[in-house]
């Protein structure tokens, strides 16, 4: 039966319309990240003005009005400056990396042996890339090669005196070879090192645990250029009269003990988090102190502070600049040591080398943390709450 | 029966190989690395001995007495010439470095905390430039970043003539900044006396007004009084004096500014690059801290009827800065120990003094053990003064 007082009775669906303009698409977005409240709205404004106000001059500056080739200082000069530049002029002199840019890879390394640390280079590469994928395999015959194989065969191809090749000795090595060097032989001392002392600060051993105490504090409590102090100017007093030491072979114990001491906290970190069960659960199978450490206790704790290991790492690899202090050329240090160069002085010549050093720096940091992050999501077994 | 069969386990038996017993290996393995560690200083020391001897160098501490024959480029708070003794020259320094450690935890911690809140904003451009800064200031070395501002930005920076010229007659130039130095004249004593007299008051009223909320439920407002009273009672006292301050303000000569106040290239590159790097360590840390408060806790707040504003200052950042101040301790240690770059720029800190007179006598041992004494006090006291207040700050559970 039909009410014949209702006049119109919708009997389908209605199509589902489009929201409105301001509540979809990109409008919708920006009226919820940009212009939620009054103060998000003038934070927005404040901050485009900020971006408007800075960002063309730094792109003209770099990119625009750069000197991007020449042969020396005068393309980067005005001419009141001695240059060929119009007065007023002012961009970034990439003309002075690009004329110096193999100077700031190697240092003063010989020409002619180049290929030999490239060679180095290639080797790091090509070892480094499987192992930083998880799924490559032969993960443990490719790590040993990368840590104990790698660094002998890269040592004698640096320094050469064998097989024909020609002695370079050290003091000629600068620029980011200095700086890579450094920083791997650190990460390879510091890390076992640090488990060591880690190890030895949880110990019930107490002369051990006072050792690693007294060690690790002492360190800590100190800035690396007091500990590179120490290398450079108390070490030779250490040794036998007669017996010299390579300075960079100073400056790496004083960077690869400094860094052990961070890390040493780090993994401690980690052992404190590993609950009590599992080293009663591996006291209770019959291992020994050695083997549960290797076996139960070492891979869960290392697991769980990789971020903060690999931030050990970047404030190493960032701490290698300091070694310029006592006269090492790293990459900071030939950039800056190129300054003074008669042929290249002007003005925008250092904030140009430095940007680009600080661009080489920022390059291989950014690239470990982000490596990091994927590797803690990796290695997330979903233990976390 | 058949426990009889088994024969009661005696004393011997359980008794393992002296060797096997943890105990006793406890015991040798400590007495091992005791007598390696006990040779290693002995053959350290005997070397040291053997090289002082051959290099004929004296030791002990009596050369701080000499004359130091070198100028100091800032000594604000002591009188310093080169007729000074190394002694002296070292207090220099030390005074140096807990000055620009100071300012630059103030600073750090300021632009710190804004970033680091900047982070977590609605607000997505917000979000991503304070995201850039942090991306971008963590990942390169602080050393460079004193570079940048020392080679790129000051030194570059117009000569005296043609100084920048900035309100309240305030100048820029490649010799530092410049700005009018306050002269006090007779009496200023009292806006002295004044200003700890606004400070007590201000604690006094604090104290009140805590006893008074707490009996009545009733709020007052503090932070405006205390501002009145600390900005009010020093400009009472100049009032009763018949102000006697003046400036003194930088003139520009022919070829210098004369008078004023001036602080060095050295001391401003230093001092922004270590609060602009330490800042963003700090932003990720106040971050963190803002991430670790529960959601429930906020959520809670509003359900009791708190409104954004007092849900965030009596409810989150309280338990936010229990995450926050362990790791803000060690960055203020790493700023301190950081400072020690000041060498690379020759601003006279600890360490740039230290090397020169390291440099000029020799005296290698003596000085880096000064070092070493310095910063472990610095740290030592930075952590006690810290673990204090960190206890103050804890939660008290049952």
């Amino acid at each position: 039966m039909v009410d014949s007082n209702l006049s119109f009775v919708r009997t389908e669906m209605l199509q589902g319309q489009t929201p409105p303009l301001a509540e979809r698409g990109i409008v919708r977005w920006m009226r919820i990240n940009l212009f939620a409240t009054p103060i998000d709205a003038a934070l927005t404004i404040f901050a485009l003005l900020l971006i408007a106000w800075y960002l063309p001059p730094v792109i003209n500056w770099m990119f625009v009005q750069a000197a991007w080739v020449g042969p020396d200082r005068s393309v980067c000069a005005t001419v009141a400056q001695g240059g060929i530049q119009p007065e007023g002029w002012s961009g970034a002199c990439w003309a002075y990396v690009n004329a110096n840019f193999k100077q700031f890879m190697y240092g003063p390394y010989p020409q002619d042996q180049i290929w030999r640390v490239n060679l180095v280079g290639i080797m790091f590469v090509l070892l480094l890339i499987p192992l930083l994928i998880p799924k490559a395999p032969y993960k443990v015959a490719n790590a040993i090669t990368f840590f104990f194989i790698f660094p002998i065969v890269g040592f004698f191809l640096l320094v050469g005196g064998w097989f024909g090749l020609t002695y370079v000795e050290t003091p000629l090595w600068g620029g980011l070879l200095v700086t890579l060097v450094i920083s791997f032989v650190g990460i390879c001392v510091s890390l076992p090192l640090g488990i060591i002392l880690a190890l030895g600060r949880r110990s019930q051993l107490p002369v051990i645990k006072m050792f690693c105490v007294i060690f690790i504090e002492t360190i800590r409590g100190i800035p690396l250029i007091t500990v590179l102090f120490m290398a450079s100017y108390m070490l030779p007093l250490f040794l036998p009269p007669g017996v010299t030491f390579d300075k960079l072979l100073r400056a790496l114990i004083g960077v690869a003990l400094f860094a052990s001491a961070y890390m040493a906290e780090v993994v401690r970190g980690g052992l404190q988090a590993i609950p009590k069960g599992q080293y009663e659960g591996a006291d209770s199978l019959g291992l020994g102190y050695w083997q549960k450490t290797r076996l139960i206790i070492l891979p869960q704790a290392l697991k769980l502070v990789i971020p903060s290991i690999v931030n050990t790492f970047i404030g190493l690899f960032k701490d290698t600049s300091l070694v310029s202090v006592i006269s090492m050329f790293d990459l900071l240090g030939t950039v800056k040591q190129h300054f003074s160069d008669a042929n290249w002085a002007s003005p925008q010549t250092p904030i140009s080398g430095l940007i680009f050093a600080g661009f080489v720096f920022w390059i291989f940091c950014f690239g470990m943390s982000r490596y990091s992050i994927f590797m803690e999501n990796r290695l997330d077994t979903g233990h976390k709450r | 029966m058949a426990s009889q069969d088994i024969t009661p386990v005696g004393k011997d038996s359980a008794k393992v190989s002296l060797l096997n017993d943890p105990k006793v290996r406890g015991y040798i393995f400590q007495a091992v690395a005791v007598l390696a560690i006990a040779g290693l200083g002995y053959w350290i020391v005997d070397n040291t001995i053997a090289n002082l001897q051959r290099a004929r160098l004296a030791t002990g501490f009596g050369f701080l007495d000499g004359r130091s024959g070198f100028d100091i480029s800032s000594s604000p708070f002591l009188a310093y010439s080169s007729d000074s003794t190394y002694l002296k020259a070292l207090m220099v320094g030390f005074l140096n470095t807990l000055t620009v450690a100071f300012a630059g935890i103030i600073t750090a911690t300021i632009l710190g905390f804004i970033i680091g809140i900047g982070r977590l904003s609605h607000n997505w451009l917000i979000r991503k430039l304070c995201t850039v800064y942090v991306e971008v200031f963590r990942n390169i070395p602080p050393l460079l970043v004193i570079f940048f501002w020392y080679l790129g930005v000051l030194s570059v920076l117009p000569q005296a003539r043609q100084s920048i010229t900035l309100p309240f007659n305030m100048y820029l130039n490649n010799r530092g900044f410049f700005f009018p130095a306050p002269v006090f004249g007779d009496g200023a004593w009292l806006a002295g006396v004044g200003l700890i007299a606004g400070i007590v008051g201000a604690l006094l009223v604090r104290r009140w007004a805590h006893k008074r909320q707490m009996a009545t439920g009733q709020q007052f407002p503090v932070g405006l009084t205390a501002l009145a009273l600390i900005v009010g009672f020093p400009l009472l006292a100049l009032a009763i004096k018949g102000f006697p301050l003046s400036f003194d303000y930088p003139v520009l000569g022919a070829f210098n500014l004369r008078g004023g106040s001036q602080i060095g290239p050295e001391f401003m590159s230093l001092f922004l690059a270590l609060s602009f790097y330490t800042a963003a360590f700090i932003a990720e840390i106040v971050r963190a801290g803002i991430r670790g408060v529960g959601k429930g806790q906020s959520e809670a707040s509003h359900a009791l009827g708190l409104r954004a504003g007092p849900t965030t200052r009596l409810v989150v950042v309280p338990q936010a800065m229990r995450i926050i101040i362990p790791p803000l301790t060690s960055q203020y240690l790493n700023l301190t120990k950081n400072s020690s770059l000041a060498v690379a720029i020759g601003y006279p800190d600890l360490v740039a003094v230290g090397g020169t007179i390291l440099n000029q006598t020799g005296r290698s041992i003596e000085v880096v053990a000064i070092f070493m004494i310095v910063y472990l006090s610095l740290s030592v006291l930075t952590s006690l003064f810290m673990n204090w207040f960190n206890a103050k700050m804890a939660l008290v559970e049952r």
